[in-house]
């Protein structure tokens, strides 16, 4: 069952700016799913469109097989959206917060009330339940947010971009939590700026550009077609000159820092064993970039020399 | 789906009563102080000096015309700031996401505002009692005027706040149309003290219809033909609710 069904999906705003030029989507129950862009490709429309936040030019939008076209309440029923930007009444406490929201949702007070206990202990915000939202950290108000969205126990959660400004510390928290709502069934879709994040959390991925996808495929398939990837290594001892590694490329990047391309098909192994016979013992070895985001970089700079050109 | 509705707008309610409670001393206090200078200054110390109209002191009959006032302008001022901020605050989203339906979130301001009306509507009420002495003509017809008027305001203020871009907005219409609206409607004097040329365009004036409808309904008295008041009144009421809910479910001034 699809979680999702986007057909052909097009949206220009009253100024002419397209945002969407017709673009379809698949997301399937149980996914945990990527969006990815860079600002302005078109990501808020999509995921406003589909909570009735923005109003769509032309196409269809399924959620759950519910054209939200015909039956939008029962659509919007099964979703839960973690918007980008904090937009909390500012007389409201954190409980009543939840409290409201479920009741919206039709669920009375005496159920919202143990809904809100329920996930502000989970994401420890039970002991700021009297507080105001100004008055919480950025952290709070992010993990305030995902409670909001989950209140209502939606079957479909939405983030945009939920732990932008979150702590290191933080965001690992909520990769777990997101991890586990995920194992319980819940459809999760997911935009982020954090490469790293959607490559450790996402099974699929679909990256939109100037209102079109240009892919649209599983992590593991994207990550796949990377031909190259760079590795630092750091060295034991200082190096004199670069040692000579035949059809490996090498930078000296300091006198105890190399950096090296591993071509798809080339072995880290082969390149190890070329270093030791030189007597270079390699201490530590990393990737200089996320793997996602080269790719990510790729992609999005032949999406815009595609459209320089067209245009 | 009807009771999920039904728990939607008593939501709806709930958040709207809390807001204008938690503020009491912005929201409550400040007519009740204005009208007691009203009753102070234009009724004792002005309108002692005033002949009778229509049979009663000055002081009484000002009376129903303060009270309306102050329902007017809180319903009004309820629901264009609460949805405005809403909207300003970006809380409105949190409607806006959940199934509960365009005419639900309607139901629920206009109640608010009603709340806040009536609520300042009593309050005013009270304090006339310390300067007047007076029995209710007719019970059904005050309580029908003003339940109508504070909705009809109630949904004026929220085409405000749909339209509204600034807090500038907000202010514009009650200080530049309403207010004068309610000063030239009939609450300080009776327009057949006019001559017939304002008398003519007093009744362009909706607020004139509601002031006396709700004179009949306290004192027995009034300019204009109670059915033409009540029918008027109850047509603008329908007028208002349809627009505010095309410009709802149209997503003017909420939805890109």
């Amino acid at each position: 069952m699809n979680a999702l069904l986007i057909e052909n999906l097009q949206k220009t705003y009253k100024n002419g700016h397209v945002a969407l030029k017709g673009i379809s989507l698949t997301v399937k129950k149980g996914d945990f799913f990527a969006l990815l862009g860079p600002n302005g490709a078109g990501k808020s429309t999509t995921i406003g469109i589909i909570c009735s936040l923005v109003n769509k030019t032309s196409g269809k939008v399924f959620v759950f097989d519910t054209d939200i076209d015909v039956d939008f309440q029962t659509a919007k029923s099964r979703i839960g959206l973690v918007p980008q930007e904090f937009n909390f009444s500012v007389f409201e406490p954190v409980e009543e917060i939840l409290i409201n929201q479920a009741g919206f949702y039709g669920i009375n007070r005496t159920e919202a009330r143990k809904r809100a206990e329920y996930y502000l202990k989970k994401l420890e915000l039970w002991d700021k339940r009297r507080t105001i939202p100004k008055e919480l950290s950025g952290g709070m108000k992010r993990r305030l947010m995902i409670a909001r969205a989950l209140v209502h126990e939606p079957e479909l959660l939405i983030l945009d971009e939920p732990t932008a400004g979150v702590d290191i510390e933080l965001r690992r928290t909520m990769w777990q939590f997101l991890r586990d709502i995920n194992q319980q069934g819940v459809t999760i879709i997911l935009t982020t700026h954090y490469l790293e994040e959607a490559e450790m959390l996402c099974k699929k991925i679909a990256i939109i550009d100037e209102g079109n996808i240009i892919e649209d495929t599983t992590m593991k398939n994207l990550l796949n077609k990377l031909n190259k990837e760079t590795f630092v290594l750091t060295v034991e001892g200082s190096l004199e000159h670069l040692p000579a590694t035949g059809d490996y490329t090498l930078r000296c990047v300091d006198e105890s820092t190399l950096e090296a391309e591993i071509i798809k098909g080339q072995s880290l192994n082969a390149l190890f064993d070329i270093l030791s016979s030189q007597n270079i013992k390699v201490l530590s070895m990393r990737n200089k970039t996320n793997r996602l985001e080269e790719l990510y970089v790729n992609l999005i700079t032949n999406s815009s020399n595609k459209s320089s050109v067209l245009t | 789906m009807a009771i999920k509705n039904v728990v939607a707008l008593k939501t709806i309610v709930i958040k709207e009563v809390l807001r204008f409670s938690r503020i009491w001393v912005q929201t409550i206090l400040p007519p009740a102080i204005t009208m007691t200078l009203y009753f102070v200054i234009f009724g004792k110390l002005i309108g002692s000096q005033i002949s009778k109209m229509d049979g009663f002191e000055y002081i009484e009959y000002i009376v129903p015309g303060l009270i309306l006032m102050s329902v007017i302008t809180n319903s009004y001022a309820n629901v264009v700031s609460s949805f405005f901020s809403a909207k300003f605050q970006g809380h409105i989203e949190e409607m806006l996401v959940s199934p509960t339906p365009g005419y639900i979130i309607l139901l629920g301001f206009i109640t608010g505002g009603l709340c806040r009306g009536l609520a300042v509507g009593s309050v005013v009420m009270l304090v006339s009692f310390f300067f007047v002495d007076f029995r209710v003509h007719s019970v059904l017809v005050t309580i029908f005027v003003l339940l109508l008027t504070s909705i009809l305001f109630s949904l004026a203020g929220f085409i405000n706040a749909i339209y509204a871009k600034s807090f500038d907005d907000i202010s514009i219409v009650p200080s530049f149309v309403l207010t004068p609206l309610i000063y030239l409607g009939g609450v300080f004097y009776s327009v057949n003290m006019l001559s017939e040329f304002w008398q003519a365009v007093s009744l362009a004036n909706p607020i004139l219809y509601m002031v006396n409808a709700f004179r009949f309904g306290l004192l027995g008295v009034s300019d204009i033909d109670l059915t033409l008041a009540l029918s008027m009144v109850f047509a603008f009421t329908v007028a208002l609710f349809g627009f505010c809910l095309y410009l709802l479910n149209k997503g003017v001034g909420i939805r890109a």
